[in-house]
């Protein structure tokens, strides 16, 4: 027998006790609702898998990091079958505990191998050009999926809802994108300027009867006003100050909103908000006096998808442009400095960069393009209250940017997906997806804990990439 | 005053500067002038006040009293700028002690970045640019051949898309000078561009100086420790002790001035003469 194994079966089975001690009050018991007040049952046969299950697990994981592959690929490979086997465990959670844990001890194991070669692969001039052919077709492959999704066969209403959810998290982590991958101002408020988007758009529209199209670009401009008057006093602050404030700012707005009933309506919100049109027809069963329906103007039968559909493809074309945009910028004297100011700001004012004017331009930016995002938010829901733009939502935004790799594109749509759909499509797991996400969210920043996609690509080039020899 | 290669012209004229932090006199009315096309040394003891001299002419320290002009059309008075207006208006650019690349970019970034205001102005606020009008990407094709030249002249062509901050340090110190340069500017302030070189790149870095004086005709501030830089290549020295100007004059005359000597090593009694 291995000198190795005793205290890695003792580390275990410590680690298992642990599990067992805190477990036994978070899911050692279940309480019910008996009509007097709470009795409960013990539930110690869940427990006693997820603690072997813990035991295994963990010496799994030793096994693998003192590098004994195989062994740790075999009991990874067997806990995941069990996981996956059709016995019958008393809750569908512990299934996908098991299965977890041979993924978590079988990713563990390759792990080490698989970052050398990916290291050996990226310092190699062949391995850089397929890394970016490889990024422009996953973009297009990516884009093509997009525009054809809303026709494919699981597209239902369901689908369609989250895909525009979606959409508008990208949206959103594009635009923070900006100010926080580029510039790397920290902004904890970005949800302000969304509300301010949202609230523009409903009040122009309820009070003036003006059209989603004409309030677009003002509602962007408006939020963009907001960005530089919110960010002149507050930009010559660095870092965490900078977070504090801004974090500030986002709470005043949602107050504001709350508490002027006037212009708001306060906590009652903003009802009856008209949807989008598209050359003037509505999308609904009947169009009031003088319109026509999407339907009547295409000579289709009506069918509720059809509004969906639509509010896809705008929340689609908004986000695409908001990533050409950032594309190009990135290009431009303008997007250089953004970048030069997250290095070195110092550096940048003996330059002759005036750093106020360039942060504020980046700060302005951003926010326009949470103004974009936030009107289409007030014509999709056609209902918003001060309740949508709490500080949860900044937060959000800001994890998808820090998640998705600061400053990658690409990054930002993986980490939406991922923060946003995840939950969504772990709602089968009842109260634990909130677990699973916190695990996810765990995962990446231990094992990419500059981003999932921390690859920065060069505004410029010399040498234009060749292949080598 | 002692004779100049260049007749009479001042650059930069420092007069009855001072600089108290608190109850810390920093630098106590010194005054001294340089001269384009010349390059002037600033040496003295650690502590002596140098780096301070050069952090309130680029605009990072406003001085106490006194005060300090860039001769030209038209005359700056330095210490009434913005730091980042004295880059862009009147022309100075400097260099840091501890190097301050912008590490995460590339090395043709840090040059382009260096050459924004002329670009920014060229991308029309960046309207041009985002339209991909051909009077920005002529201005754009100019500044990277620019951006070229320096990196012949600091032999780091071949590096021009590696980050910055992956360089070795006596590259990394190389390209700040060229990227100060790019900013086209009059007045070059260096603070020890020699530190951490070993004796064939602190030649090359003599080289490179002297080119920058004779071939781009820019005045050079350069603070120093390194003497085999300081002796060859200075045209004029100022010594600083205790943030009071102690000697100044050729190298020649203050290698043997018996104040500067003392500064340096001390007297042999330990009193003061």
């Amino acid at each position: 027998m291995d000198a190795r194994l005793p205290p890695m079966l003792k580390d275990a089975a410590l680690t298992a006790l642990i599990a067992a001690a805190l477990g036994i009050f978070i899911a050692g018991f279940r309480t019910y609702d008996v009509g007097k007040g709470l009795t409960f049952d013990f539930q110690l046969v869940d427990l006693a898998i997820a603690v072997v299950t813990i035991f295994f697990g963990r010496l799994g994981l030793q096994l693998a990091s003192i590098g004994l592959k195989w062994p740790a690929f075999v009991l990874g490979t067997i806990l995941g079958a069990i996981g996956a086997a059709p016995v019958r465990l008393p809750s569908t959670f512990l299934h996908w505990f098991i299965v977890l844990a041979g993924i978590l001890i079988i990713l563990r194991t390759i792990w080490p191998w698989a970052n050398a070669a990916m290291a050996h692969a990226r310092h190699s001039p062949r391995g850089v050009i397929y890394s970016q052919h490889f990024a422009k077709w996953f973009g297009a492959a990516l884009l093509v999926a997009a525009v054809l999704m809303p026709f494919a066969p699981f597209a239902d209403q369901k689908t369609m809802d989250l895909a525009v959810l979606i959409l508008t998290y990208v949206m959103l982590g594009w635009g923070l994108n900006i100010v926080v991958g580029l510039a790397g101002l920290l902004d904890l408020g970005y949800v302000a300027f969304y509300a301010v988007g949202a609230y523009s758009y409903a009040l122009l529209s309820t009070q003036y009867g003006l059209g989603f199209w004409s309030v677009l670009p003002l509602a962007g401009m408006m939020a963009a006003t907001f960005g530089l008057v919110l960010g002149f006093p507050v930009l010559r602050l660095r870092g965490d100050y900078l977070a504090i404030v801004t974090m500030g700012f986002g709470e005043i707005i949602r107050l504001v909103l709350l508490n002027w009933v006037d212009l708001s309506n306060g906590p009652a919100g903003i009802g009856g908000i008209p949807g989008p049109t598209l050359f003037g027809a509505v999308f609904a069963e009947t169009a009031p006096a003088g319109r026509q329906t999407f339907a009547e103007m295409m000579g289709v039968p009506f069918s509720s998808n059809q509004r969906l559909i639509y509010l896809y493809y705008i929340i689609l074309l908004l986000a695409l442009v908001t990533n050409l945009f950032t594309q190009r910028i990135r290009r431009l004297p303008v997007g250089r400095a953004w970048e030069a100011l997250r290095e070195d700001e110092t550096a940048c004012k003996a330059l002759g960069i005036n750093p106020t004017n360039t942060k504020l331009t980046a700060f302005a930016v951003g926010a326009m393009f949470a103004g974009f995002a936030g009107s289409f938010f007030a014509a999709k829901q056609r209902f918003i209250s001060p309740e949508s733009f709490t500080f949860i939502e900044s937060a959000i935004i800001l994890a998808i940017v820090v998640m998705g790799g600061m400053g990658s594109q690409i990054g930002v749509v993986l980490a939406a997906v991922l923060l946003i759909g995840l939950p969504e499509w772990f709602r089968d797991l009842g109260a634990y997806r909130m677990v699973v996400f916190g695990l996810a969210m765990v995962l990446i920043m231990v094992f990419r804990p500059r981003g999932l996609i921390a690859h920065r690509e060069p505004s410029v080039r010399l040498h234009p990439v060749r292949a080598g020899p | 005053m002692t004779p100049s290669r260049t007749g009479g012209a001042t650059l930069i004229e420092v007069e009855h500067l001072t600089m108290r932090f608190g109850g810390l006199v920093a630098i106590d009315d010194v005054s001294f002038t340089a001269r384009p096309r010349e390059i002037t040394a600033i040496i003295g003891p650690n502590g002596a006040g140098k780096t301070t001299v050069f952090n309130c002419i680029t605009g990072f320290y406003k001085p106490t009293v006194g005060r300090l002009t860039l001769r030209g059309e038209p005359d700056y008075l330095l210490e009434r700028m913005l730091g980042h207006e004295i880059g862009q208006k009147a022309r100075v650019a400097r260099t840091f002690q501890n190097i301050r690349l912008f590490p995460g970019m590339t090395v043709l970034e840090n040059l382009l970045v260096a050459q924004h205001n002329k670009l920014m102005r060229a991308s029309g606020m960046s309207i041009y640019g985002l339209l991909g009008l051909k009077r920005f990407r002529t201005a754009e094709a100019e500044a990277i051949d620019k951006a070229r030249l320096w990196l012949e002249r600091i032999q780091l062509v071949a590096d021009a898309d590696r980050p910055a901050g992956e360089l070795p340090y006596g590259a990394q110190r190389r390209l700040e000078i060229a990227r100060a340069m790019c900013t086209d500017p009059r007045l070059l302030c260096l603070d020890e561009p020699a530190a951490g070189l070993n004796p064939r790149e602190s030649a090359e870095l003599n080289d490179l100086l002297v080119s920058i004086r004779d071939r781009d005709g820019v005045g050079v501030l350069l603070i120093e420790h390194d003497m085999s830089v300081v002796m060859t290549i200075s045209d004029h020295v100022v010594v600083l002790d205790y943030g009071r100007k102690i000697a100044e004059g050729a190298p020649e005359e203050v290698r043997n001035d018996p104040s500067v000597i003392r500064a340096y090593l001390g007297t042999e009694d330990g009193a003061d003469a």
